[in-house]
């Protein structure tokens, strides 16, 4: 097997045994620090799909942390207080269904729009369309507005309960290795090559017959969706919403995420979402001033690792 | 409808459209001539903000204040330029964002460690701070007509820059055709220092500007960068005409929207449906009209000539 | 009218200039029509009208009995025109079999399949094989297309022209920068699709257009002077005055 196949393994035996483990020990908080960095793995995953193996660099993938979010704290808040019958529930199968149904409506809707330009224009309308979805939620005072909202009962699923640590845990995690072979899939397929042949070279694809604006939308889409499901997850962990959640500064922390790990691998993602929690972790225990350092590693990491975690782990030889 | 209320919101939505022009036209012009992507203008704006508040209450006058910092913070955007900037032009866009993502953070935990937490307000010399009567019935503050004034000045100099000047030249024929511009025998080095810092000046002039109305706050940064990326995708990434009237646009979009736009609504919708989706659509309404123009023009309004 | 393609007063300008000047051509099904001019002459513009990579300002482009000329060029690829670029235009960061593959899959019809893994289709793999065969490129087929040479490249262009299925190929000067070796490997590679496939040619390479074509078309200024088979071009004045003799 090859390096990185192990330590795509590895990574992902460690996340499953270490934070039972965890909780045994009596240290329940790195569940939760486990929790998040699973939830934001998928959305890393999600986005990866796009900026790694499509080539583009949305810069407004947050959005649909939030949307997910919300499709679970709306449907909670008006079973409790009343309000639209229609999305009132406490049901989990109906807040995922909402979640990615209106992640997958708002990618195509932006996406039809964002697909056309290129380049920079691209990077530039993804931000402002995210932008624009947090500006929303900042405007609806009737769910806190700027303030946000608590979640005050979490999605009811059948058979395992997401107010038990552990089990929410398993949820997040086995949605992370789904996220991981449906995404590993979709590029190793025939749909994933033209994908990827669209990310090099649109010219030549589109001499071939390909109608790649096509197949960029389908991938946009499928991953706003993937995106929209982690933010339900989310919203779930937290028990608390608010736009700050999708904002464009968090845009800008998945896409780091994706960069550190490695782009267009199968870990990368996972990688970079572990050594960017860790890092905010212990950096922010030791100064409030944690961005300081955390920016110039940002930069550094920019300028100097070119290839990502992955580019590190799979060396020069190995191909 | 009241007009004397229609009147003064027009004048704030030149005056942010003017501000949100000094900042987008450092953008544009930085991204015309250098192809690089500066997510960190917005910090440049707001690190303009504090050194301007601080130098106010060292001199104790807000315009000598401003003199005074615009070189500062032309230095600054030099010394990015030199240390940050220059190592990136050679790499893709998406290099370009995270690379300047990461200075954001710098930027803004800087300014913390300098500045503290909270905001900065800025007292106005006492002739700017009052209210003058335009006509009958209506009064707008002087410091906004200043504003206007200054917004409308560095327009007309920026306009003289690029159509009478080598530089404008330089800039009018997009030359990131680094080829070119050697063969027209200038230092490209220096040239490239030269256009950061000045972005960095419109950019932290646009900042000090504000200041006083608003307060000098670490956020600020990150509100207006979002905004004035609307404003040069509608103009025409590059264009500095586009930029102008992209910005004047969106400002007035954008204050009329908030202050009238419920009103509008209330003519098809009941009042109550208004007053709840009149907040929400304003707060979405550049973005609409940006949907709506790239929808048609992928390139935006003034798309600068083929390179 | 039998021709495979008929192109009928075809013309482009940009700004003041205009590239293609009142074209009209028809290209017989199995024949290799070269077109030559000197350079501006307006050859690549008018591939790039064929290709649907530009829209003529007026004029009709028919291609087997279809009106292709508002058709975007992925639609037109699909009705079988390929083209090949003069600078070379391929997927650098695939592996050269996955560049002619993707070949194959688009003569297939639409890519939208999610599930099974491209690259352990057989029939997909084996064809894609078989192509880089024909161009001598079978050993360089899981390369990474970035490590081959420019010669190699141009091979490769024309598997991903056999592999796309197309009746009708469209060379954008396919001799451009080879060494004399190269470009005879070159002409036979082209050679042995005579007759199998119908190609227009663009190619400043004199010896190879005499070689291989079986019409020639003269093109200067966006305007034709001449068409015919090699020897009357060979002896035609007009050719030799704008032309032949400028060399």
């Amino acid at each position: 097997m090859k390096r990185t196949t192990w330590v795509t393994v590895f990574v992902m035996l460690a996340l499953a045994i270490l934070p039972p483990v965890f909780l045994w020990t009596g240290n329940a908080f790195y569940v939760d620090l486990a929790t998040r960095l699973v939830i934001l793995a998928i959305a890393a995953v999600s986005l990866n799909l796009i900026l790694g193996f499509g080539g583009m660099v949305s810069f407004g993938h947050a959005a649909y942390i939030g949307i997910g979010a919300y499709a679970v704290g709306i449907p909670v808040y008006y079973e409790t207080y009343g309000g639209i019958d229609a999305l009132a529930s406490y049901g989990g199968a109906f807040h995922i269904l909402l979640a990615v149904g209106v992640s997958a409506l708002f990618a195509l809707l932006t996406g039809v729009i964002c697909l056309r330009t290129k380049g920079v224009y691209f990077i530039m309308i993804t931000m402002a369309f995210g932008q624009m979805i947090y500006y929303l939620f900042i405007s609806m005072e009737e769910f806190g507005g700027d303030d946000g909202l608590v979640i005050d009962i979490r999605s009811e699923l059948p058979l395992v309960s997401l107010d038990n640590p552990l089990q929410l845990y398993a949820i997040a995690y086995i949605a992370l290795v789904i996220a991981m072979l449906m995404v590993r899939t979709i590029v190793n397929s025939r749909f994933g090559m033209v994908l990827q042949g669209a990310r090099g070279n649109d010219e030549r694809l589109v001499t071939l017959g390909y109608n790649t604006y096509l197949y960029r939308l389908t991938a946009y889409v499928i991953s706003g969706a993937m995106c929209g499901f982690a933010g339900a997850l989310l919203g779930n962990f937290t028990t608390f919403i608010s736009p700050d959640m999708m904002g464009w500064s968090r845009s800008g922390e998945l896409m780091f995420m994706v960069i550190l790990g490695g782009s267009a691998t199968t870990l990368g993602p996972v990688l970079g979402s572990a050594v960017f929690i860790l890092m905010e972790e212990v950096l922010s225990s030791i100064t409030i001033y944690w961005h300081l350092p955390f920016g110039l590693m940002l930069m550094g990491i920019v300028l100097f690792v070119r290839g990502g975690l992955m580019g590190l782990i799979k060396g020069k030889g190995d191909k | 409808m009241d007009y004397t209320l229609l009147f003064i919101q027009t004048l704030n939505g030149v005056q942010l459209g003017l501000l949100l022009f000094l900042v987008a036209s450092g953008l544009t012009l930085v991204f015309g001539i250098l192809d690089f992507v500066n997510l960190a203008h917005g910090s440049i704006y707001m690190v303009g903000a504090f050194i301007c508040a601080s130098l106010t209450f060292i001199t104790g006058n807000f315009l000598i204040a401003v003199l005074i910092s615009l070189p500062i913070i032309g230095l600054v955007g030099y010394l990015i330029e030199r240390l940050v900037a220059r190592t990136l032009y050679s790499r893709n866009h998406l290099d370009h964002v995270l690379g300047t993502f990461g200075l954001i953070l710098v930027l803004d935990t800087s300014v913390h460690l300098i500045w503290g937490p909270a905001g900065f307000a800025v007292p106005l010399p006492e002739w700017l701070d009052g209210r003058v009567e335009l006509f009958e019935g209506v009064v707008v503050p002087t410091f906004r007509l200043l504003i206007i004034g200054v917004g409308l000045a560095v327009a007309a100099g920026l306009y003289w820059l690029v159509n009478f000047t080598k530089l404008g030249m330089l800039i009018r024929a997009g030359a990131s055709n680094r080829t070119m511009v050697s063969a027209l025998g200038i230092d490209i080095s220096t040239l490239f220092a030269l256009v950061f810092a000045l972005g960095a000046m419109l950019a932290g002039l646009a900042g000090m500007l504000i200041s006083p109305i608003t307060e000098a706050s670490i956020s600020m940064g990150g509100e207006i960068i979002i905004t004035a990326f609307v404003v040069i995708i509608v103009g025409g990434i590059g264009s500095m005409k586009g930029a102008f009237v992209a910005a004047i646009v969106i400002g007035l979009i954008d204050t009329l929207g908030r202050s009238f736009l419920d009103d509008l609504f209330k003519l098809f919708m009941s009042p109550q449906a208004a007053e709840t989706s009149a907040p929400a659509v304003s707060a979405m309404l550049i973005y609409i009209i940006m949907a709506v123009i790239l929808a048609f023009r992928p390139q935006g309004l003034f798309p600068p000539r083929v390179r | 009218m039998s021709a495979l393609l008929n192109i009928s007063n075809l013309c482009k300008s940009f700004g003041g200039v205009t590239a293609t000047d009142n074209v009209s051509l028809a290209v017989e099904p199995g024949e290799l029509h070269a077109i030559i001019g000197p350079n501006g002459a307006g050859k690549t513009t008018l591939i790039s009208q064929l290709s649907g990579a530009l829209s003529p300002d007026s004029g009709s482009i028919i291609f087997k009995g279809t009106d292709i000329t508002n058709r975007p060029a992925h639609a037109r690829a699909r009705l079988g025109i390929t083209r090949s670029f003069q600078i070379t235009s391929l997927v650098m960061d695939m592996s050269v079999l996955d560049n002619v593959a993707l070949a194959v899959q688009a003569r297939q019809g639409h890519s939208f399949r999610f599930l099974r893994p491209a690259r352990s289709i057989r029939p997909l793999r084996d064809e894609a094989l078989e192509m880089l065969d024909r161009v001598g490129l079978k050993a360089r087929a899981d390369d990474p297309t970035a490590a081959l040479s420019h010669g190699e490249h141009r091979q490769m262009e024309i598997a991903i022209a056999l592999a796309s299925g197309a009746d009708l190929m469209l060379l954008d000067e396919p001799m451009a920068g080879l060494g004399p070796q190269e470009s005879t490997a070159m002409i036979e590679i082209l050679k042995a699709l005579k007759g199998e496939r119908t190609i227009l040619l663009i190619e400043h390479d004199m010896d190879a257009v005499f070689a291989l074509a079986d019409r020639i078309t003269v093109l200067v200024y966006g305007r034709i002077i001449a068409t015919g088979a090699p020897d009357e071009i060979r002896g035609n004045n007009d050719v030799r005055h704008a032309y032949l003799g400028e060399e």
